[in-house]
């Protein structure tokens, strides 16, 4: 009973808690004890008592991971960091509260990197995390908890954010589905911020039909963000079985990324005559600029991030350092409360935003972005879809880049992009290289998340990735 | 050759002016904007700078933005930016002010000569209060933070360097207020802080075009200590020029306990600010219609008000401008001239010079007393006696008048005063015959200290050349 249990995908699960088959508190009692039982990292916080359980909303009671980066009232949110440590908020994020009202309850707090900032989850502030496939490699990251546990069957979904591929890398590295949402979709009201001009929320999953049902609870105008914006289309559920009459498109210069395995390489390869088999074609596209994505992010996130993190300052929450004055508090608060990685992005982006350097860096950064939109905007003028590996590379060993930041930085080159273009991206599993999950990435025009999702549908079943470790 | 000390200096002044804005709710949360509640009653996580919020603009704050700029004769930007201001400081929350840098909501106006750079929407700070003798955070025992105050609706109006004088910086700054007031934007209440101006001085030789090094002027709460603010600051730098020195940028702040100005921060500690794009908000791009809405709610401003004085009453240019431009005399003088509007010129000088704002008199009565003037009941110098009475104690003109015996004096007892002036002062007489009328004077003026001013001047005169045939 409890290994079928297990193997529902959480629409399965909903779909039967709806129609009385099932009761939500089994589902709650396993997903809560074999999140208790994780010898992963994957969490930071799992709740002593079960919620009220209600199962006539569109998720069914089915409970959900939540990275540590969303505000949850009265709950430990720290955003992976120990500066924030004992900090419960007064508040509840509004994508947090639309799925609970919906319907799944919080099953717990995952891991992260400090702040999202990172692609191995090595730079959380409470430990690493484990890759379930193999536990001396990475889970990716930085939504790196939420992945590891939606893998390894510790949480049935999850929610995590994407700043330039935190959702989507570490849904490659894990062997499960990824949906970073157009910028706008989701409010980001209650998302601790690390770049706020690209952060958003969105699910990771275990198929895609799951994904685009959480999605499509997520989306929504929310007065408290004034960057959010009504989704324009009704949520649907993914049906596609083929591809036909779609056009998709290779981006060369993406392809050309120097340091592509070649275990990821054929399975993308494989992947790309897949997609002709249902139907589609597949043509070469030119991104002219998206070579330069990946060094125009390291300028705009740290800016904006050197700008979000300065209110952490030891006055009104999370840990103080004692000193004699209020500089020496400053600094000490904030020397002792950050890791490394996040001094070096606040450093970065207090460099690039200052006086005499702000038009070389962040100016330039700027422009680089724009041009990048362009691109993409003229690309789905010729193509309706995008088609790239999410990663170069699948899960790597544990340290094996903590003492290379630029190699860590890497990981993203081809999320980054669309990070920066604003536009809807999913990462399904295409395959597995030497044993490891590969990710396949799809990337469509703002707003077409349904879309997206039914090609990743069809292409899903032509692949038939069935794997999960614990299976 | 000329030598410094006996050149002469002009001094060069612009000022920034914060507004707050008296909307019912903070620039970019839902508190509410209070004054005087007990501390941090009225916060939230946004106006707290807790992980995870977002800013939304307060549409009031922006309608009135709009209403400034446009009242100031400014350009409204069609698509204005929110930007960072990075700092840290236990009174900013978030460690950045949320303002508007190269793209302000208003740009390029004027009021009454003075040029208005910009006019930008900004979020206040907390306040903080220091235990300790200095009452500043150097040298504070502890300092504790009121969040009330954190976010509440600013707008920053910022004018060129075209004043050149304290007296006339702290009158334009009085306009400004008036223009503001009636708009109907802000407390401007410069002793509670929703009206702040600080100065930008210079001062250059006389008749030079380049400006010199400027400082700024902090603190200054009233419109009495900017002046005096302004006015010792050009004295310190005409000072340092006169020996030779040469001032320092700098920022300023005015003690206006001791009248002494303490240096805030130099050049060399000048924030490097970090201004960068608001990513959590989008443009404000007004629409016609709201631009238009703005321009409707704008009602006649003091300027606009002194002209009217000037052309329908008459007034001279000084008293109209005194009176519209010190709003509530302005009214007063409406009051009263509503209830008695033969004398306007009268009536204004009397406004503008004995019943100062919160005096005792009230419209209606010194109306009455111009009425009775004109009725020759009263003479203009008794009048000044009544005017006294009114302003200290209040009252009705008529029964002051009759309780003191001030009622003008004619008839019979005129006559008999003339008379006996008339004899006594023969010589005078004498002189007026020879067509020296200016001699009048003198019997006149024995007339009046007779009658201790109750008497008119140009009755006594008339009665005067009646009498002596002239």
């Amino acid at each position: 009973m409890t290994s079928e249990l297990l193997s529902l995908t959480a629409a399965q699960a909903a779909e039967r808690t709806r129609a009385g088959d099932l009761d939500p508190r089994e589902l709650w009692d396993l997903y809560r004890e074999r999140a208790g039982a994780d010898d992963l990292g994957a969490y930071l916080w799992l709740p002593d008592d079960a919620p009220e359980m209600d199962a006539s909303g569109p998720l069914g009671g089915v409970p959900l991971a939540v990275k540590d980066l969303f505000c949850v009232e009265d709950v430990p949110s720290t955003s992976g960091s120990r500066i924030l440590e004992g900090y419960r908020p007064p508040y509840t994020a509004t994508s947090v509260r639309k799925l609970v009202d919906a319907g799944a309850p919080m099953l717990g707090k995952t891991n992260m990197d400090e702040f999202a900032m990172g692609s191995s989850n090595e730079n959380s502030g409470y430990g690493p995390v484990k890759n379930p496939w193999d536990e001396s490699r990475v889970p990716g990251g930085s939504s790196g908890g939420s992945a590891a546990a939606v893998a390894a069957g510790l949480a049935p979904w999850a929610i995590g954010t994407d700043t330039g591929g935190s959702i989507r890398q570490p849904a490659a590295l894990c062997g499960i589905v990824g949906l970073k949402p157009t910028y706008g979709a989701v409010s980001r009201y209650g998302m601790i911020a690390f770049a706020s001009s690209l952060d958003q929320c969105g699910p990771l999953t275990r198929d895609v039909t799951d994904a685009a049902l959480l999605f499509g609870q997520m989306t929504g105008r929310d007065p408290c963000d004034s960057t959010s914006l009504d989704y324009p289309a009704d949520p649907r559920l993914p049906s596609a079985e083929r591809l036909d009459g779609l056009r998709f498109g290779v981006p060369k210069e993406l392809l050309d990324t120097e340091g592509i395995e070649p275990g990821v390489r054929a399975v993308f390869d494989t992947t790309v005559k897949r997609i002709e088999e249902l139907g589609a074609t597949v043509e070469e596209i030119a991104l002219p600029h998206s070579g330069h994505g990946l060094a125009a992010y390291y300028v705009l996130a740290p800016a904006e991030a050197s700008a979000n993190l300065a209110r952490y300052d030891g006055v009104r929450f999370g840990i103080r350092a004692e000193a004699p004055d209020l500089l020496s508090m400053y600094e000490e608060t904030r020397a002792q409360g950050f890791g490394d990685e996040v001094k070096r992005r606040i450093m970065l982006g207090t460099y690039a935003l200052s006086s005499g350097y702000y038009d070389a860096y962040y100016g330039q950064a700027q422009k680089v972005r724009t041009k990048i939109a362009d691109d993409f905007r003229a690309a789905f003028e010729r193509v309706d879809l995008i088609v790239t590996p999410t990663s170069p590379t699948t899960a790597f060993p544990l340290g094996a880049r903590t003492g290379d930041p630029l190699a860590m930085y890497l990981s993203d080159v081809l999320a980054v992009p669309m990070s920066l273009a604003g536009i809807p991206a999913i990462s399904i599993p295409g395959g597995l290289a030497d044993g490891l999950p590969v990710g396949v990435q799809l990337a469509g025009p703002a707003f077409s998340e349904f879309e997206i999702c039914d090609a990743a549908y069809a292409l899903e079943r032509a692949i038939g990735f069935g794997d999960l470790p614990w299976k | 050759m000329e030598v410094a000390s006996a050149r002469q200096y002009e001094p060069v002044i612009g000022l920034e002016i914060h507004v707050q804005l008296a909307t019912d709710t903070k620039m970019f949360c839902g508190c509410e904007l209070s004054f005087g509640l007990d501390p941090n009653t009225r916060t939230c996580p946004v106006c707290l700078g807790h992980p995870g919020v977002l800013p939304v603009p307060n549409r009031r704050a922006i309608e009135f933005g709009l209403m400034i700029g446009l009242a100031l004769g400014c350009e409204i930007a069609p698509r204005s930016i929110f930007h960072r201001k990075n700092y840290f400081y236990p009174d900013n929350p978030k460690a950045f002010q949320i303002s508007q840098y190269d793209v302000p909501l208003c740009s390029g106006g004027e009021l009454a000569g003075v040029r208005v750079h910009r006019a930008h929407l900004e979020e206040d700070a907390a306040k903080l209060v220091h235990a300790g003798e200095s009452g500043r955070i150097h040298g504070a025992e502890a300092s504790v933070v009121d969040f009330n105050r954190a976010g509440t609706p600013l707008v920053e109006i910022v004018t060129e360097p075209d004043i050149h004088s304290a007296a006339e910086a702290a009158e334009w700054a009085r306009l400004l207020r008036e223009t503001l007031r009636a708009l109907g934007v802000s407390d401007v209440n410069m002793d509670e802080g929703s009206l702040r101006v600080d100065g930008n001085v210079s001062i250059r030789p006389a008749g030079e075009a380049t400006l010199g090094v400027k400082t700024e002027l902090k603190n200054m709460n009233s419109f009495r200590f900017l002046e005096r603010g302004l006015d010792a600051e050009i004295a310190r730098q005409e000072g340092i020029l006169r020996e030779g020195g040469q001032v320092e940028q700098e920022t300023l702040h005015f003690d206006n306990r001791t009248g002494a100005l303490s240096s805030l921060r130099s050049k060399e500690e000048a924030h490097d600010y970090r201004y960068f794009p608001e990513p959590d908000l989008v443009p404000i791009a007004p629409t016609e219609a709201m631009i238009e809405m703005a321009r409707a709610a704008i009602p006649e401003l003091p300027l606009a008000r002194a002209e009217r004085f000037e052309r329908d009453h008459d007034l001279p240019a000084d008293s109209a401008r005194l009176l519209a431009f010190r709003g509530e005399q302005g009214d007063f003088f409406e009051a009263a001239l509503a209830v008695s509007p033969s004398d306007p010129r009268t009536l204004a000088n009397y406004v503008v010079n004995d019943v100062p704002p919160g005096s005792a008199a009230t419209p209606e009565a010194v109306a009455k007393l111009v009425d009775l003037i004109g009725a020759g009941t009263v003479s203009r110098g008794a009048a000044k006696e009544v005017l006294e009475v009114l302003a200290a104690e209040g009252g009705d003109p008529e029964q002051i008048v009759a309780d003191r015996g001030l009622g003008a004096a004619g008839g019979d007892e005129l006559g008999a005063i003339v008379d006996q002036a008339i004899a006594e002062n023969a010589g005078a007489v004498e002189k007026i015959r020879e067509g020296k009328d200016q001699a009048i004077g003198a019997i006149v003026g024995a007339v009046m200290r007779q009658t201790k001013g109750r008497a008119d001047g140009g009755e006594v005169q008339k009665l005067i050349r009646e009498r002596i045939g002239a």
